[in-house]
């Protein structure tokens, strides 16, 4: 896993979004970082910071104004194969059952489910640990276990590319927790390069191997964090020093203004 | 939509297999009933207050009839009667419901796909909603002469703008990470409207259709008052200019009857097709 291959790579991008008055706002400035192979990657921000857009960068449902944003080298211009999303809602579709929600993807794009997409999903059902819930109606299950499926969704296609929009912010603060360990305990049976965003500063820091931390308004890198945790990371790994010293860190970079 | 409300308010009298069947004791089984007969029960009494108020004060028949005049009224027109004007109501607000739903539902998702068409199209629309149909519907039956269409045409009318109404704010309601996704498969805007927008916007389609029943049928009825030889507004006019007035409250029962019917039959159709755009509770 050679350390710099760059898998994703944004080269001073700015994205401005025009309002219906005319005018202009800047959401994204500046930003300029890679992305490397089964990386971990967190990128941290007040609400408004543009994470969401960076996202959809990637995502090629939006083009920077300015710069390039390139995955293997290839300036994205379409959305691709590569990539699997996950939404801060499960946004799942009530009338098909478990599998047929995980199968959409494929009945979506190509119009059909063989019985071997069936075996697929069943076998990523049982990655995320909802073997038993293989029909179930989607209203039977849990926020986190209908994010669950979401996950598996996701991860039908085989992706290289796992883009992951705050996935946890809408879940209880305790499952919330154990969804991380689930994610790290997946992403280490499956490595995938991984963009998460959030913005909590525990749960970049418990996932993540660089976190990018962002400024708000415009949004621009203010820094980008090396998080040497030893892997794999388990709830210890939330009392160790190092955790904590990153934390604070963190918290002393977001919550003082910068001077312009 | 997850209701985990499970009252013993529940409408359907078979408990669900969610909710685990416990021992009830006496009075709390005698609560249900009443809860159940309830409206009956009310109906009942609302009868029997009308055929006691009509008998006490002697009520003329002409200002209103007694429950008991009404259905000696009906059982006085001959089957054949009845059937002929039913059949004539039914046949215009069901082809003219038909027709609002294939015209609604294709010009929402038209709506929805094409700025253009909502821009243009919209406001005409709107016009046409805020047209009295009742002032119209002569005008019709003028323009389109003696046949069931102009009876259809007005039905459609008064029924299309609804469906047309919901069915885009059902479109439009589809979560936008849908859409992404649907975007990021490059599935296609037509596999993006048939797999995700429509069926999202099945429960606001169903919610306007059961409304509609109802102003389907009050269509049919405005039509046969213009211009009609059969029909229940027709026998309801024809009644009323020979004073027959608890035959004419006999249409009225009938035509109620009818618009809960085709309510009751729509409520059914999407529990049946589409169970899972209703409440849990409604299953």
């Amino acid at each position: 896993m050679s350390e710099h291959a760059g898998v994703i790579r944004f080269a001073d991008v700015e994205q401005t979004f025009g309002r219906d008055d005319g005018s202009a706002v800047t959401a994204l400035e500046d930003v300029t970082f890679d992305i490397g192979r089964n990386e971990f990657l967190a990128v941290l921000g007040p609400s408004g910071c543009g994470k969401s857009t960076l996202l959809r960068l990637i995502a090629g449902l939006i083009f920077p104004s300015r710069g390039v944003v390139s995955i293997y080298d290839l300036t994205v211009t379409e959305p691709r194969d590569e990539i699997g999303i996950v939404f801060q809602r499960p946004t799942l579709l009530p009338w098909f059952d478990v599998i047929g929600n995980v199968t959409f993807p494929l009945r979506h794009k190509y119009g059909r489910v063989t019985a071997e997409d069936k075996l697929r999903a069943r076998d990523m059902l049982s990655l995320v640990g909802l073997s038993d819930f293989v029909s179930k109606r989607i209203d039977e299950l849990s926020g986190g276990m209908q994010q669950r499926v979401a996950l598996a969704r996701a991860l039908l296609l085989d992706p290289d590319i796992l883009l992951m929009d705050e996935p946890f912010s809408a879940l209880d603060a305790l499952t919330r927790d154990e969804m991380s360990f689930e994610l790290l305990r997946i992403w280490s049976e499956r490595p995938k390069t991984v963009v998460f965003i959030t913005h909590s500063i525990p749960e970049a820091v418990l996932l993540a191997d660089r976190i990018v931390v962002m400024t708000p308004r415009p949004g621009r890198v203010r820094e980008i964090i090396d998080v040497d945790l030893p892997r794999p990371r388990s709830i210890s790994t939330l009392s160790e020093p190092t955790f904590h010293a990153l934390a604070n860190h963190i918290r002393g970079q977001l919550f003082t203004r910068a001077v312009a | 939509m997850p209701s985990q409300i499970i009252s013993a308010a529940s409408s359907s009298p078979v408990p669900s297999p969610r909710m685990k069947a416990r021992p009830v004791a006496v009075g709390p089984r005698l609560r249900i009933w009443a809860d159940r007969l309830a409206p009956a029960a009310a109906f009942v009494v609302l009868i029997v207050v009308w055929e006691g108020a009509c008998r006490l004060f002697a009520i003329p028949s002409f200002l209103l009839p007694a429950p008991s005049a009404i259905v000696r009224a009906g059982f006085e027109v001959s089957a054949m009667q009845w059937l002929s004007n039913i059949s004539a109501t039914i046949r215009v607000a069901l082809m003219g419901y038909l027709m609002a739903i294939a015209v609604s539902i294709p010009l929402a998702v038209a709506l929805v796909n094409s700025r253009f068409l909502s821009r243009t199209l919209y406001p005409l629309l709107v016009i046409v909603q805020s047209t009295p149909i009742v002032a119209v519907a002569p005008i019709i039956v003028v323009t389109l002469g003696a046949s069931d269409l102009p009876r259809v045409v007005i039905t459609f009318l008064i029924t299309f703008f609804p469906i047309v109404v919901s069915t885009v704010t059902g479109l439009m309601a589809t979560p936008e990470e849908l859409i992404e996704l649907s975007r990021s498969l490059r599935a296609g805007r037509t596999r993006e409207m048939l797999h995700i927008r429509l069926p999202f916007a099945v429960p606001y389609i169903f919610s306007a259709l059961k409304i509609s029943t109802t102003l389907a049928i009050i269509g049919a009825v405005i039509a046969e008052f213009v211009a009609a030889e059969h029909g229940l507004g027709f026998f309801i006019m024809f009644s009323t200019s020979f004073f027959k007035i608890p035959q004419a409250f006999a249409g009225l029962a009938v035509l109620v009857a009818l618009s809960l019917v085709f309510f009751r039959l729509c409520t059914l159709a999407q529990r049946w097709l589409v169970p899972w755009s209703l409440p849990k509770s409604q299953r």
